[in-house]
C-alpha cells in the first residue's frame, strides 16, 4: 500500500501547522539564479542555498537548528512570493526576517550590518568591516560573507572590492552580476 | 558512538512505506491514512527527545501499534482486543520474543523496546503513547512477571 501524494503533503502541511517543525524546507524552482533550497523557522528564513540537493543541506540544517528538518511548502510560501517579486524587480527589499540565531556573535553583527545595505546600491569589503565596529577586518568580512545563510534576502551581493572588482560569491560570480544587474547596481 | 538522529526527514522518508503498508493491512486503507498521519505526528512530537538514532525502525512501528490498538480499544469500549493486534503487530526481538511472547501487550513491548532495542524509558513512553515513568513501570511489572514465570 503506497503513501499517496495527496496523503503525504496533508502530513506534511499538519506537521507545519501543528509548530512541530525546527526547519521547514522546500525547493523553489526556476528562479533566474537557478532552482533554490529555502529554509524558515518559525523566527524567519534561515537559509537560502544555491544547492538545490536536500542531501547536503538536511544534516546541517540538523545541527544547526533541531532535527525535526522536513520539507512543507506552506510556510515556505511567503518567502516564495517575496522571490518572486523580487526577481520580477517589483520588491527592493525583503519582509520576511532572516533568522541567524545559529551564527556566530561576529557573524551575526556583520550580517546586521549586512542588512542595512540598499537595493541597488554596492559596498566594499572594508567599508562593512569599519561599521561592523572591525576596520581591520575586512577578510574577516569576506568570509562572513562567503559563509551567508541567507544569500540576496541578506544582500552580501552587494558587497565588492575596494577596486570595484566583484572578487567572490559563494553562489558563483555569474550569480552576483545577474543579482546585480537586476538591482540597476552595475550596467 | 551513538548513531546519530538523522534529519526527520530522513527518518520519514526511510519508514513511510513500511508503516503505511502496516497499517494498511490491519485497518484498511482508508483509516490508514488516518493513522498513518497521527503515527507519525506522535513521532515528530518525541523527536526531539530521542536520545540517538538506533533502532528508529522498530520505534517507528511501535508507535503505528500503538495507534491501531487505540483504535481497536475506541471501537471495543469494553477492553476486549482483537487477536490480530496482539498476537501480530507487537514489536519483535528475536531474542526475547520466545521469552515475553506471554506478557500482556503494553508489558513485552516495553520490556522488549528497554532490554532488546535499548531505548530510554522516555523513549518507550513516547512510543506507547504514555510518559517515562509509566514506560518504566510497564517495563518492570513485565519483568517481575517474567521472573515469577521462570521461577
Amino acid at each position: 500500500m503506497n503513501v499517496s501524494p495527496s496523503l503525504d503533503e496533508r502530513f506534511r502541511a499538519a506537521a507545519a501547522v501543528e509548530g512541530l517543525l525546527d526547519v521547514a524546507y522546500d525547493v523553489v524552482d526556476d528562479t533566474p539564479v537557478g532552482a533554490l533550497l529555502v529554509g524558515v523557522t518559525d523566527r524567519g528564513i534561515c537559509r537560502i542555498s544555491f544547492d538545490p540537493d536536500p542531501e547536503r543541506e538536511l544534516e546541517e540544517l540538523a545541527r544547526l537548528h533541531g532535527p525535526r528538518v522536513l520539507r512543507s511548502a506552506k510556510p515556505v510560501d511567503r518567502l516564495r512570493r517575496e522571490l518572486d517579486e523580487y526577481f520580477a524587480g517589483r520588491r527592493h527589499h525583503f519582509d520576511v526576517e532572516p533568522d541567524v540565531r545559529a551564527q556566530p556573535a561576529f557573524n551575526r553583527r556583520v550580517l546586521a550590518e549586512l542588512a542595512r545595505v540598499d537595493y541597488g546600491v554596492t559596498t566594499t569589503y572594508g567599508a562593512l568591516a569599519k561599521q561592523s565596529g572591525a576596520p581591520d577586518a575586512a577578510r574577516a568580512v569576506g568570509t562572513v560573507m562567503n559563509r551567508n545563510p541567507v544569500p540576496i534576502v541578506l544582500p552580501c551581493h552587494r558587497v565588492i572590492g575596494a577596486n570595484g572588482k566583484l572578487v567572490g560569491y559563494g553562489g558563483g560570480l555569474d550569480r552576483k552580476e545577474l543579482l546585480l544587474r537586476l538591482e540597476g547596481a552595475i550596467l | 558512538m551513538a548513531v546519530a538522529i538523522p534529519p526527520f526527514e530522513t527518518f520519514y522518508e526511510c519508514h513511510k512505506v513500511e508503516v503505511m503498508a502496516f497499517l494498511g493491512k490491519r485497518l484498511g486503507r482508508e483509516r490508514a491514512e488516518d493513522a498513518f498521519q497521527e503515527t507519525f505526528l506522535r513521532a515528530l512530537r518525541a523527536y526531539d527527545r530521542l536520545e540517538h538514532g538506533e533502532h528508529l525502525r522498530a520505534w517507528a512501528l511501535t508507535i503505528a501499534n500503538r495507534i491501531v490498538l487505540d483504535h481497536y480499544r475506541r471501537q471495543r469500549p469494553q477492553g476486549e482486543m482483537p487477536e490480530l493486534a496482539t498476537n501480530d503487530s507487537r514489536p519483535a526481538f528475536e531474542e526475547l520474543a520466545p521469552l515475553t511472547d506471554g506478557l500482556p501487550p503494553k508489558e513485552r513491548a516495553a520490556v522488549v523496546l528497554r532490554y532488546g532495542y535499548g531505548l530510554s524509558y522516555d523513549e518507550i513512553g513516547a512510543a506507547l503513547g504514555s510518559t517515562g515513568s509509566a514506560a518504566r513501570q510497564a517495563a518492570s511489572a513485565g519483568v517481575r512477571r517474567l521472573r515469577k514465570e521462570h521461577a
